[in-house]
Parts: structure tokens; sequence; C-alpha cells
């Protein structure tokens, strides 16, 4: 299913969250490079390799036959054999064709026109097949899920997965489907530099108003947090989702293309040798955050050519990149009504922060030093680790996060009309009312967006979709709510309900950025034989919590109310209690559906006498919670 | 005008007195629960959030003057029980009903950290019925020449220098404002807190025009 915009109903959401494994994992999916973390007997591990190394370079290599080869193998491949690899996909993620970044003119993926299915998402063509930003990332998370059960000893099906603050909802969305597809069920997407607070904040005890800076490779984001005796509320975010150290390694990239201009002329260039030079000047950027100059080469065409960097220059070509960080730096701290001497500390988070020029600038706009006692690589990971561990195993720790960017709707003139700002706690619902224009409208169109600018053509368009079925009135009559719920992940949902008629409506969405529901069940079907074993065991799963719940709710009320039983009433429904609790060991998901529906027909009358109870209570005025005088009411049951 | 279920016309009709003290079923164990709790009292199940106002339902008195660090507090005692987060291992049920009741929770903590919201919520509250014509339409000569004054003075400045000292003079106007408004609520002086409640309306968003102005000059200073 595409998450764009799920629609149900209160009580029909997904799969619950317990199933046969207990572990859950944290992973950091980053642009350049992924880790993932487990927490193992009170503490929280980064998984490493043979080499002890916990980054996984977010780099997919295919095979002739279609196979795909994660990590630093394929990295390695990315100058040899660059038309079979793919880097970066997460720039991608929910992304159409024009949020792609050319180099000189060239983009460093062969990218293939949207297919006529309808949805807007960028398909590469890559060793002779075409993948799309989901199948890629679905591989490096599928790469990280062996790493970890190879380190466990165990199959791992549950992950707390990071994404940018500032992703949008498609991208979001596109995160969710990619581990879906792996195999891995999201128990919660949470926001990079939100995790990273946690990491820091829980380890070094931290409390008062702190900022993370988090400049990955692709993205960047800046959250303004109140850490207070195991809360992290997030004050304010904000961030740029295509601006990081890549956007770097294009300014390098674009002056080495630049300087080989200078001298050969100019040149063809394919996405191989847009690769080639992204690589160089990657190489360029890190050698400069220790040493002062070098030479690098790029190869193409059969030429090879020299370029000299030396730190001065490099800190020119990237201070527009930086200085638009700092910028959102200062806008993040007015929309969070602080001043930078409200600040207790800033955290650095993500691999561009090692730049010399971003740490200067950082300490200089908070007047303070960055803190860098923590592996800004790893901490993200550690912190999806601990909030995997609060969701399955529980903790004191509370997240409450924000929405980062607004959400609206086109009004008349191409207008976008605010219904959710920015920066609004979440979950969070705002229902708005809409009506028909014309006597006998069936039909109401509406759009949603994402962003901050005031019109249409400058926000994100997130879905397109019609309310049908309105019953003909005259024009105005009819009165449709459609209420807009962003739920802890940070996704949409859209529900509608005509009031006139108090008649819920169907809401055809159409994602536009999205997978179709004919895609993944496709990419599903392709990539798992045992999707119907899965359905069939988290459905299993789902019907155990449920007949768990029943057990608890009769065995509260009949310690409350056991009174209201004779033995004969109770001994029956002890009965149909055993009966629910055996089935619940075995694994027949109608027979526990059935020993449920029993349990609550034997119980039927019991509840029926306590609510009666509860309400001649509340009469006499008195609270229910503070009568107490349990031998005079058996009486009072008898009478019924 | 969005939000749900607590338009200005119906905050009233769903009083909590008249809810407080009666009882309907558990969705869970079908006994009584108290209208307004936010647990079964027998079972502990999560219950639907119904209709309370944004005070009540984070543990305040209704009144304007609110302090920040108790709000907080409070609202960080409801999410911690009530938060999606706490329930991701339960029902799809219980999930559902956390999530509404952490999205009451949100908007009642949004409504009611910033004063001008609290104000605007405040007086539709005590107002419905006394104020018919709602806020917005309080037409007063008074606020309307001060607001094209400041206006202008916002329009003519050309320093970064100007723009700070306006937008400290609204900083102050706005200090000023909330101080009367108190006075206003304490009072029930409906109407004077009506017109103090669009007098903060504007000069926030002075502020705001301010510092969206001290930012481009700042920029194109350096
Ligand atoms: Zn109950």
């Amino acid at each position: 299913m595409a998450q764009l915009l799920q629609i149900h109903e209160p009580g029909q959401t997904p799969a619950p969250h317990e199933t046969d494994s207990p572990v859950a994992v944290g992973i950091d999916l980053g642009t350049t490079n992924s880790v993932v973390a487990v927490a193992e007997d009170g503490a929280i591990n980064v998984v490493r390799d043979e080499n002890d190394k916990a980054l996984v370079p977010s780099v997919v290599a295919y095979a002739a036959d279609g196979s795909a080869i994660v990590g630093e193998l394929a990295r390695r491949l990315l100058l040899d054999r660059p038309e079979m690899v793919v880097s970066s996909i997460k720039r991608l993620m929910g992304r159409g064709l024009e949020d792609v970044k050319s180099l000189a003119g060239t983009l460093p993926y062969d990218v293939e026109p949207a297919s006529d299915s309808g949805s807007g998402m960028v398909r590469l063509a890559v060793a002779g097949y075409t993948r799309t930003p989901v199948e890629v990332s679905a591989e490096i998370l599928k790469a990280l899920k062996e790493r970890v059960e190879d380190h466990l000893g165990s199959s791992v099906d549950r992950a707390v997965v990071t994404v940018p603050a500032y992703f949008d909802d498609a991208a979001r969305s596109a995160t969710k489907d990619a581990a879906r597809l792996a195999g891995l069920e999201v128990l919660r997407l949470v926001n990079e530099p939100t995790a990273a607070a946690l990491a820091y904040g829980l380890d070094e005890g931290a409390e008062g108003i702190y900022a993370v800076y988090d400049l990955g490779g692709g993205t960047f984001d800046i959250s303004l947090l109140r850490m207070e005796k195991g809360v992290f509320q997030v004050l304010a975010t904000g961030g740029d989702a295509a601006l990081g150290g890549d956007d770097f390694d294009n300014a390098i990239a674009e002056f080495f293309l630049a300087d080989r201009r200078a001298r050969f002329g100019d040149e063809h260039l394919n996405s191989s040798d847009a690769k080639v030079a992204l690589m160089s000047a990657r190489l360029a950027k890190e050698c400069l955050t220790k040493q002062k100059t070098g030479e690098w080469s790029i190869e193409a065409n059969d030429k090879t050519s020299l370029h000299v960097l030396n730190r001065t220059r490099l800190e020119k070509l990237i201070a527009p990149y930086v200085d638009r960080t700092i910028k959102l730096c200062r806008d993040a701290l007015a929309d969070a009504g602080v001043t930078t001497e409200d600040i207790n500390g800033v955290v650095l988070v993500g691999g561009s922060t090692r730049v010399p020029l971003v740490r200067r600038r950082v300490s200089e706009l908070f007047g303070r030093e960055p803190l860098a006692d923590i592996n800004p690589d790893e901490v993200v990971a550690v912190g999806a680790a601990l909030q995997a561990k609060a969701l399955t195993v529980g903790s004191d720790m509370l997240l409450l996060d924000v929405t980062p960017l607004s959400l609206g709707l086109e009004t008349m003139g191409g207008i976008v009309d605010k219904i959710v700002p920015r920066n609004t706690p979440i979950p969070v619902a705002r229902a708005q009312e809409f009506t028909t224009y014309h006597d006998g409208q069936t039909a109401i169109s509406i759009h949603v967006l994402q962003g901050e600018r005031e019109m249409v053509d400058q926000c994100r368009s997130l879905a397109h979709f019609e309310l049908h079925g309105i019953p003909p009135m005259v024009a105005g009559a009819a009165r449709i709510r459609v209420t807009f719920a962003v739920d802890a992940d940070g996704l949409l949902t859209v529900s509608a309900r005509e009031h006139s008629t108090g008649k819920e409506q169907h809401v055809e969405v159409k994602p536009s950025y999205g997978l179709s529901e004919d895609e993944m069940a496709r990419m599903l079907y392709d990539s798992m034989q045992h999707a119907g074993d899965d359905m069939t065991r988290r459905l299993l799963a789902e019907t155990r919590v449920e007949a768990k719940r029943v057990i608890n709710a009769v065995e509260a009320a009949m310690a409350a109310d056991g009174d209201l039983l004779d033995d004969q009433e109770r001994a029956a429904i002890g009965k149909a209690v055993g009966i629910v609790e055996s089935t619940i060991a075995g694994n027949d998901r109608g027979a526990v559906s059935a020993a449920v529906e029993g349990l609550e027909h034997a119980t039927k009358e019991f509840a029926e006498r306590r609510m009666d109870r509860g309400i001649r209570r509340a009469l006499r005025g008195h609270d229910v919670r503070e009568f107490d005088e349990p031998t005079a009411t058996t009486g009072e049951a008898g009478g019924e | 005008m969005h939000d749900i279920g607590t338009k200005p016309d119906d905050r009233l009709s769903a009083s909590v007195d008249v809810a407080i003290g009666s009882v309907s079923p558990c969705w869970s164990c079908r006994g009584p629960v108290v209208n307004g709790d936010v647990f079964c009292g027998t079972c502990d199940a999560v219950q639907p959030p119904g209709q309370l106002d944004h005070f009540r339902r984070l543990g305040l008195k209704p009144g304007f003057n609110v302090d920040v660090a108790i709000l907080n507090r409070l609202y960080f005692d409801c999410q911690r029980r009530l938060h999606p987060d706490r329930f991701a291992s339960r029902t799809p049920r219980e999930r559902a009903l956390s999530q509404q009741q952490s999205t009451s929770v949100n908007e009642a903590y949004e409504t009611l950290r910033d004063p001008l919201k609290r104000a605007d919520y405040l007086v539709h509250l005590q107002g419905s019925g006394v104020l018919t014509e709602g806020c917005n339409l309080v037409a007063d000569q008074e606020l309307l020449t001060e607001s094209l004054e400041l206006r202008e003075l916002l329009a003519e400045a050309e320093t970064i220098a100007e723009v700070a000292a306006l937008e400290k003079r609204a900083a102050n106007d706005i200090k000023s404002c909330i101080d009367d408004l108190s006075r206003a609520f304490a009072d029930v002086r409906l109407e004077q807190a009506c017109r103090l409640t669009t007098r903060l309306k504007y000069l926030k968003k002075l502020e705001d025009e301010c510092r969206v102005r001290r930012a481009c000059l700042s920029d194109r200073v350096s």
C-alpha cells in the first residue's frame, strides 16, 4: 500500500506491533552511509562488520542478473563500473524528476521517463534494469537487516527508521514503503535530529534547550529541542531536504570540470563521467578537512586531468551552502521564539559537520563551541535504537515532535490556504468544511499541498483527490467535513464526512509522487515469496493481541464488580476465558476469534448489570470511583 | 475555524458540568466510565477524548492567567500517558484512541500556550451568547487608527535600527496589552477583553512584520 494517504477509520489502523520476535532495531538510512543499532542487555550497540566498521555506504551495485550488492563493495565499483552503481538515492526519495540536480548538465543517474502508471516517481536505468528509488533503498535496508540478524543470530522484522526532519510526506511514505519491501515493519519514523538529541540527552543527562545541527550528505536539518526529565520536546525545526555534503561535492566537481574545460575545451560527459568527477570531488573535500592543499585527478574520455585545490578555495566554493544553513538556523530560532543566549548546547550530527568551515560558522552563530564528544555518524542510529526499545520494551522517555512543513489546500486563484502550520506538535488533526458551488453537484476536487509559500506552484503537491457521491442538492447546501490528520510519523491521513446526510464518504486519493497500490503489490510479490505467510502471521498476532485485551478487560471487571455474579455465572465466564486462553496458545486465528465472541456473549449480561449499577450511582450523585460498599449491592443485582 | 469540534458556537453547548458525573459504557470492558475520564477506572483502557474544554483537558482552571511552567508540566504529564508511542504494542483500537487523545491534548496545549490564542479562545468560551458578532468584528476607530499609524512607521523605516526600535515598541505594547487582558478577564469585562484581543492580534502581526523586515535588511548588509 502506498502510504501517502492512508484512508481508514479509527480502529482499523494496520497490524499491531506485537509479533513473534521481540527485537526491534534502529536504522539510520543516510544519503551517503547507513547505520544499524540495537538495544541488547540494557545497552545500545551499533552493529559493526568484521573490520569494526559501523558505516555501510548507501551505495547499491546491480549485477547482470539483477541481484544487488550493497555497501563498501558497491562503493568500490563506483569508479570502475559506474553504470552499474547507484549512490545518494535518498535524494530521490519521494521526488519528481524536476528535483534532481545535474552536474555540468549531466545527471549522475540514468533517469527513465515516468511510466504511464500515472505516478511521478523517478525511475532509474541501471545495469539494464529499471529501478525506483524505493527499490534501491529497500536493498540498503535489506543489507542492514541481514547485518543485524547475523549479529543477533535471530530474525528481525521491526525497526525504527530515521528520516530528515525536513522530509515531506511523499519522502516519508517512500521510506516506509522501502522498509516494507525489505521485510521490515516500521514501528515509527523518527526525525534524525530528534533521534540524535535522544541519544545525546539520555547519554549526557542534558537539560534545557539544545540545538541540533544536522548536515548530512543530502539533507540539512536544524532542530531546537527542550530536554526535561526524559521528555524531548521539539520547539521548532527547519531545514532543506536538498542541501548537504553532496552540494559541496557538486561545487568542487564543477570547479574541477571548469578547470578541465579550460585545458581540453568542451567535451561530452555521460552519467558515468559525472559519477567519477563527483568521486574525486568527495575525496578532495575529505582530505581538505585535515590538510591545507592537494591535487586530484579526473579520468574521462581517455584523458586524465590533474586539479589543485586548497582549503581557502574550497571554502569559497562551499560558502553559499553553509550560509544557507546559517540562515535556516536563524529562522528556526525565530520560529521557536528563542535567541542564541537561550541555547544550552549545540550538537553536531552528520558527516558533513566535519568540514572546518561548517564548525566555524556554527560556533560563530551560537557563540559557543559545538559539542563534538559524540560520533556524528552513529548518534542517529543510537537514538533510533533507543526509540525502538521504548516502543517495544517500554521506557520513561518521550519524544514530542512537530510538523516540519505547513499543510495546505488549494483555493481560488491558485493560493494555498494553510490548514496545519509548520512546527505544530504532532499528532495533529484539523478539519475543514467544504460545500458545492453548483446545484446538483455530486463531487468536489481537493488539492493538498505542503510547503511555506503562498502560491500552489511554489509548494509541493501531495495529492489530488475527489469526493464523490455527494447527494444532489442546491449549491451550498452540502456540508462536507474533511479531516486532515498527521500522525506521530508525520504522515498525513485524510477522511471525509458528508454532514447533511451523515454519510461517510469514500475518498479517492492519487499520490503525486508515491507508488501506486499495484506497483507496491508487484514489488512485494517479486521480492518476497513468503508475503502470504507473513500476512497470515501478522493477522494471527493481531487477533491474539485483541484476545488478550478482552481477557484483561473481563478480569478487571470481575475484580471490580464480581459481586454482581452468582457462582454459576462466575464459573461460566471463567470457562469462556479458559477457552480463549487455550486458543491463543494455538495457531488457529478463526478459533481465537470464535472464542473471543463466545466470551463477549458470556459477559453480556454482566456488562449490563455493571452499567446499571454505574448509572444508579451516578444518579445518586456519587462518584463511582469513591463508592465502596461491596456487601450491599448483591441484592440490587438480583433484582435485574 | 479549522479546528475540530471546537468551533466557538459549540464550545459552551458541550458543557462539561452536564457531562461530568454521568457515565457511558467502556468500549473495552463495557462497564461504566465517568464522562471526561481518560482511562476506564476498571479495565484501564484508553477512552475517546470526548468534549472537554482545553483548560480542563490539561487539568487547569479556565482563566487567562496561565503559568507556562505549570502548563508545560501538565502537558508533559498528559502526553506521557496518552502519546501513541505509549501504545505501540496495543490493539489497533487503542492505538487509534491514543492518537485521538494525544491530538486533543496537543490542540489544547497549542491554544493555551500562546496568549493571543488563549485570549481568543477564552473570549469565545465565556462570551458565547454574549458577543454574538464574535471577536473579529469589533470595529473600533481608535484601534484602527493606531494600527494604521504603526504600519506607516514600519513602511517608512529604512535602517535596521529604526525597525528594531519599532519592534521593541511593539513588544512593549504586547506586554502591556497582555496585562490589560488579564485584568479584563479577571473583572469579566468581556467586551473590553474582546477589544484587547483584537489589539493583541495586530500588535503581534506588526512584530512579525518587523522581524521579517529586519531579516531582509540585515541580509542586504551582509
Ligand atoms: Zn473498561
